[in-house]
């Protein structure tokens, strides 16, 4: 395979070049299993792997189906196995990796391939619906609640969670015991375990405390790696374990 | 007869968009209705999540402030042409907006004392344009991602029904008593390619923007119009779709968005000699003028030759006097948008920026009360639009950041309401029998062709064309430039290509389905644009760069005929505000 070819080099211009992507393939109509299937694609210099995705299906094979939406990295659609990383595609870019060899890229593991990199996320949404993600509270406020900056720091780093899954993904007890919750679904109790004006981490930690739950973690950081959005995934997961220990927050 | 399989459902609230509209209307309909939500997306995908600064409200947690200064400021913003009623609505009830997105758990950043904080804002001003107050409610700078995952945590909470991935492609409509009413919408099922009829008594669409008509945009690849271009093929009218905000600061050559939060902390537009320009457009309020004025001053600067970079094409968005402990705390995603994608580091170098096509502020007619209107005086009875996707209008000429996340949640608010008031008392519109033979004959068209054009090189002709003549600048002879590439890409379109044949998860069919929404909507813009002959708000003429408020004080309402498009006009509601030259 052609790799790294400058291709133009006038000053202020990031060359572009040419890289091979291996992408796995898969649908559910065609019968075949799923399999390697390699382009070439001329990309710029700033272009991320989500634009070489965006090249291969609008230039060399329509059929070619992966999520995405606001390519920027805040939407959490592209979540997908990057050379063997866990990575949403519009924040990676390409010239990052390692373009004297193939770029690899294939759906997140641990859930089920609908077609091409597209997953069945169900399971995922499931696990995050079953932590109760949304504020429990009796009292009926008529204004706004007050909280202090330092209450509110204290959960600042899990409200940046996108759900794109790739760190349930990335987790190799996920990918054995899909029953797990995972970390995602962790990281989303905890957004409400340690809000000051939530009433129910009780309730959370118990369903944390299941067979399922936290203590299936084995701390293999994997999670807070695959983050995108630089939240301490193993860091949380800790978090909540110590709470369950102490019986509250 | 069609082998594709045909699912029917009836509720009595159907909401198509899970955005900020679609659910916080979802929220208000759910407990008294039955309710459904159908979205192209999951809903925490939606682009209300790409938000960054804030929602305006005058709480007044930080210093005085009133919501009539509020209703002023948006008036004012809009170069007049806002519906002075519906600003006042929005002001008014963008503090009960606020509490309640707080009540539902929304993590606002806090002042010392534990209360709401809140920025600085372009336009945004004490005291009828004296100084910039503090008015934006923020959550660091990703308040959109906040307000959209705290209203489907309460989506969860409330057992809110929703069929996600589902792609609405029509309006069913029925005649009753003598009267054309809505009956349902058609929707087709990605994962399967079924269809699915979606009866309801009211109807809300909340299904956002259209920012794929152009190349530079911070819109998302799904924003592609296809609510507001639903409404357009069914005859009903669209409002003002001339003006279309242009944001200051998208990264340079990327279109991503850099919050207008950044100037608000204090940061300081630059050209290539360094110079502060702002000072010379507004004087007062120097980089936090409104954006339009913003992004004009910043094309300006690049056509006049003091644009910095080594083509001399955009400006600089300098941070560097800031503290990096404030960036941190306030800026970390735009600060690390830049460098991941252009590799520049905020703490120490200026950003490359330029305006980047961002907001509409036409879209479906509606009135306060949220309902979507037949022409000037009538509406259509239990058809609802909230959020980007409608024009209230409390944008006019130009949207005031802050104001959008605030229209969504009270407008939103609005529509799930009197959504569910209609729907306690009308009846069922019955569905007709060949309800969704318009959509089948599409789909089957579509995948059945034989073709060779190409959807990405037809899009990016479409994109490059109204990049070139319909963006900040226009003139009558660009856009005439404009309608003539338009039309011939529809006839090229005629012989789109489909490569992809299955049924599941048929992007490249959908790809080619949106592609026709975008060639109806950039029409629409650029026809409007033709017979606005003047500027006002974000729509500059420069062969008519005066404001007309003799001829032009007046909302554009379009139809599609059968022949062409024909423009009527609708006046615009003044209360407390008679239109004032725009200084700042």
């Amino acid at each position: 395979m052609s790799n790294a070819v400058a291709e133009n080099t006038e000053i202020g211009v990031v060359p572009s070049f040419t890289v091979t992507l291996f992408v796995r393939r898969f649908s559910k109509e065609d019968g075949l299993e799923a399999r390697w299937e390699d382009f070439d694609v001329t990309v710029h210099g700033t272009d991320r792997v989500l634009d070489a995705l965006h090249k291969i299906k609008w230039e060399q094979d329509g059929s070619l189906s992966f999520r995405r939406s606001c390519a920027h990295g805040v939407c959490g659609s592209d979540a997908m196995r990057i050379n063997g990383r866990n990575r949403l595609a519009c924040k990676t870019l390409i010239k990052d990796l390692d373009i004297t060899e193939p770029i690899y890229v294939e759906p997140i593991k641990g859930l089920e391939v609908e077609k091409d990199l597209i997953v069945n996320m169900d399971p995922f949404y499931q696990a995050y619906r079953d932590v109760k993600p949304f504020l429990i509270a009796s009292d009926k406020p008529k204004a706004e609640r007050i909280q202090s900056p330092e209450d509110r720091e204290r959960f600042d780093m899990t409200t940046k969670c996108i759900l794109c899954a790739a760190c349930t993904s990335s987790c190799p007890v996920f990918w054995t015991d899909g029953q797990y919750f995972g970390p995602a679904a962790i990281v989303n109790a905890h957004r409400f375990i340690f809000d000051s004006r939530d009433e129910a981490a009780d309730v959370r930690l118990e369903i944390l405390n299941d067979k399922e739950g936290v203590w299936r973690c084995r701390t293999t950081f994997n999670c807070t790696e695959a983050c995108p959005r630089g939240i301490e995934v193993t860091r949380a997961i800790a978090e909540v374990k110590q709470a369950i220990l102490r019986g509250k927050p | 007869m069609s082998k594709t399989k045909v699912h029917n459902h009836q509720h009595d609230v159907v909401i198509v968009g899970a955005g900020g509209a679609g659910m916080r209307a979802a929220i208000e309909a759910g407990p008294h209705a039955k309710t459904v939500v159908i979205s192209k997306l999951f809903p925490t995908r939606s682009h209300t999540g790409a938000a960054q600064g804030g929602m305006a409200a005058a709480l007044a947690n930080v210093e005085e402030d009133s919501w009539e200064w509020h209703t002023f400021d948006t008036v004012k913003g809009g170069d007049y042409l806002v519906d002075q009623d519906a600003a006042e609505i929005l002001a008014k009830e963008s503090v009960q907006a606020v509490i309640d997105l707080e009540n539902m758990g929304l993590p606002f950043n806090r002042t010392p004392d534990g209360k709401i904080d809140q920025r600085r804002f372009g336009g945004h001003t004490r005291d009828h344009g004296k100084a910039p107050v503090r008015r934006s409610c923020y959550a660091a700078d990703r308040t959109g991602h906040m307000i959209l995952q705290t209203l489907y945590q309460n989506c969860v909470r409330l057992g809110i029904e929703f069929y996600n991935e589902f792609y609405v492609l029509d309006l069913v409509m029925n005649t009753v008593d003598g009267e054309e009413r809505p009956s349902a919408v058609v929707a087709y099922e990605l994962a399967t390619g079924e269809i699915h009829i979606f009866q309801g008594k009211s109807i809300i669409f909340a299904t956002g923007g259209f920012g794929k008509i152009f190349k530079t945009t911070s819109n998302a690849h799904t924003l592609t119009g296809d609510g507001v271009g639903i409404i357009w093929r069914k005859g009903l009218p669209l409002e003002d779709m001339e003006f279309y905000q242009f944001h200051p600061t998208g990264l340079a050559g990327l279109g991503i968005l850099l919050s207008e939060a950044a100037r608000g902390e204090g940061a300081i537009l630059r050209n290539a000699s360094g110079e502060r320009f702002m000072e010379r457009y507004a004087p007062t309020i120097k980089d936090l003028a409104p954006r339009d004025m913003v992004a004009r001053a910043m094309a300006n600067e690049v056509r006049e030759g003091r644009g910095a970079g080594p083509h001399k094409d955009y400006v600089l968005l300098d941070l560097t006097h800031l503290p990096p402990e404030v960036i941190d705390a306030k800026l970390p995603d735009i600060t690390e948008f830049a460098r991941t994608y252009l590799g520049v580091e905020p703490y120490t170098e200026p950003v490359p920026v330029f305006p980047t096509a961002h907001y509409a502020m036409g879209g479906i007619p509606t009135n306060i009360k949220a309902e979507v209107l037949r022409n000037n005086k009538k509406v259509v009875p239990g058809l609802y639009a909230a959020g980007e996707c409608a024009c209230v209008s409390v944008h006019g000429a130009n949207r005031l950041g802050t104001n959008s996340l605030l229209d969504i949640n009270v407008f939103g608010k609005r529509a799930g309401i009197y959504a569910v008031e209609y729907a306690k008392t009308a009846k069922h519109v019955p569905v007709p029998k060949d309800a969704a033979k318009d959509v089948l004959e599409l789909i089957e068209m579509m995948q059945n062709s034989t073709g060779t054009e190409k959807v990405a090189v037809l899009r990016r002709e479409l994109q490059d064309t109204m990049d070139k003549n319909a963006q900040v600048y226009r003139t009558e002879e660009s856009l005439d430039e404009a309608l003539e590439v338009i039309a011939d890409l529809r006839k090229r379109y005629q012989n789109i290509q489909v490569q992809d044949r299955g049924a599941r998860f048929n992007t490249d069919l959908l790809e080619a389905i949106e592609l026709g929404f975008l060639f109806d909507l950039a029409e629409v813009l650029v026809v409007t644009s033709k017979e606005r002959r003047e500027s006002r708000g974000g729509h500059f003429r420069e062969d008519y760069p005066e404001r007309n408020d003799e001829k032009f004080m007046v909302h554009s309402m379009a139809y599609k005929t059968s022949k062409n498009i024909k423009v009527d006009w609708k006046p615009v509601v003044i209360t407390n505000y008679p239109p004032m030259e725009r200084k700042y």
